[in-house]
């Protein structure tokens, strides 16, 4: 059944210290709302449980994107349309552009943020998987001050992450490290376009001597958080991409990720479609 | 709560809920029926609006945010006294059937050429790429569209 609009508040603050405050009067009744296209699906099949929350959308001081030499900035509100503009990112981070470019059409392209694709927490999710190859760091902010944490180790379990009720998601880093590296972006749905992903592989990798120096890879869609394959990296480390290691490392990504049933897709189809991933991944890295 | 903007050209101020959808103040408040509603979930793109020059579904889109915005609908997009080429161009090449997807589809060509008038063939099947056609009649679509720049 559809929801009941009046009974759900959307308040306007006039400025993040506004919105830090409010959150921090009223612990746990308010929560964030950025461009809606997860929250507003939720809304309208009456399944959106929460009632109040703050409207983020119009804070300028969460967007806009920033480099330094070492590192580059992205406020929260970055959509995905933003992420596909700027220059450094296509070039030094594509998984990013290629997860957002990925993500739904246009439309919500122009909507969906970067901060609202974490803080959803939703396990298909597209752009935490290029985030968590890239080394990303996040700032948790309220009234208190700010944090900075490794967005590896923020999500604890299905939508669960370790963020305190009067925070908010302000910004995300991504240490620019990337030159050398072989970058590797799959997202595998039903459809090219506007299909949520029943499998989404992100890796990179380097290779020294023909050995794999360093690798990083990222699985979504198949665990109760998209899930970062630290024994498949450790697997692979100082290993010859040949077959037989191929698929002794495709053996502990089996061991390491957890697919199911769902209405997307089948556990086996999962862990098959997440081994050749690997595999390509791999080849690739090898070429 | 009260909102102002311009839809069309023309400011209007409404008395809303913040939470409702776009989409149903365009509707029942504005009487703007050319704004259809299709899967109610951002997967269709029928209920495609252009807000301050970028295309979103208006059903994914709480009216408090566009507070200040401005707004074209399917309504504004021909001239005073002719079409935009695009819809000409859907008339004269068959790019609408049943017509509930043909206002998405034509706002977000209008929102293509806008910001690329020479789109090659991807950049007209990405700009398009969230805009369901029921009737199977994209090759219409998409001729209609090149014939639109073309002109």
């Amino acid at each position: 059944m559809r929801a009941f609009v009046p009974s759900y508040q959307l308040t306007t603050p006039a400025s993040l210290a506004d919105a830090l405050a409010l959150l921090e009067s009223e612990p746990g009744v308010w929560k964030p709302f950025a461009g809606g296209t997860d929250l507003m699906v939720l809304l309208e099949a009456g399944k959106l449980t929460h009632h109040n929350y703050i409207n983020i959308w119009g804070l300028n001081e969460l967007r806009g994107i920033e480099a330094t030499d070492t590192h580059i900035t992205l406020g929260a509100l970055t959509t995905y349309t933003d992420v596909q503009s700027n220059p450094i990112l296509r070039r030094e981070f594509p998984m990013l552009c290629q997860a957002a470019s990925e993500t739904g059409g246009l439309a919500i392209q122009n909507r969906g943020t970067l901060g609202g694709n974490i803080i959803n927490a939703s396990p298909a999710a597209d752009s935490p998987p290029a985030l968590l190859a890239y080394d990303a760091e996040i700032e948790l902010i309220s009234a208190r001050g700010s944090r900075w944490l490794p967005y590896q180790g923020f999500h604890t379990g299905y939508k669960q992450m370790h963020i305190d009720a009067d925070e908010l998601l302000a910004r995300i880093r991504l240490p620019r490290n990337t030159a050398g590296l072989t970058h590797y972006y799959r997202k595998v749905g039903t459809r090219k376009a506007q299909a949520i992903s029943k499998v989404c592989f992100a890796a990179v990798g380097s290779t020294e001597q023909g050995r794999i120096k360093d690798t990083r890879i990222v699985v979504g869609s198949v665990a109760p958080i998209v899930i970062r394959c630290a024994q498949t990296e450790d697997a692979l480390r100082g290993q010859e991409p040949e077959r037989a290691m191929i698929e002794s490392a495709c053996a502990t990504l089996s061991h390491e990720i957890s697919p199911i049933d769902d209405i997307r897709s089948t556990a086996n189809y999962r862990l098959q479609v997440a081994k050749n991933l690997l595999v390509d991944f791999l080849t690739t890295l090898r070429n | 709560m009260l909102i102002n903007f311009k839809v069309n050209g023309e400011a209007r101020s409404l008395e809303v809920f913040p939470m409702a959808r776009l989409l149903d103040v365009l509707r029942e408040q504005l009487q703007l029926t050319g704004t259809k509603e299709g899967c109610g979930e951002g997967e269709c793109g029928a209920c495609t609006v252009i807000i301050d020059g970028q295309i979103v579904n208006s059903c994914l889109v709480p009216v408090a945010q566009v507070n200040g915005c401005e707004i074209t609908t399917i309504e504004g997009v021909a001239g005073a006294n002719e079409l935009h080429a695009v819809q000409q161009a859907f008339i004269e090449h068959g790019g609408a059937q049943c017509g509930i997807c043909t206002p998405g589809m034509v706002l977000a060509a209008v929102d293509l050429l806008n910001r690329n008038p020479e789109p090659t063939e991807d950049d007209i099947r990405n700009g398009l790429a969230g805009n369901l056609c029921r009737c199977t009649g994209y090759m219409k679509i998409f001729e209609s569209v090149v014939r639109a720049y073309r002109k």
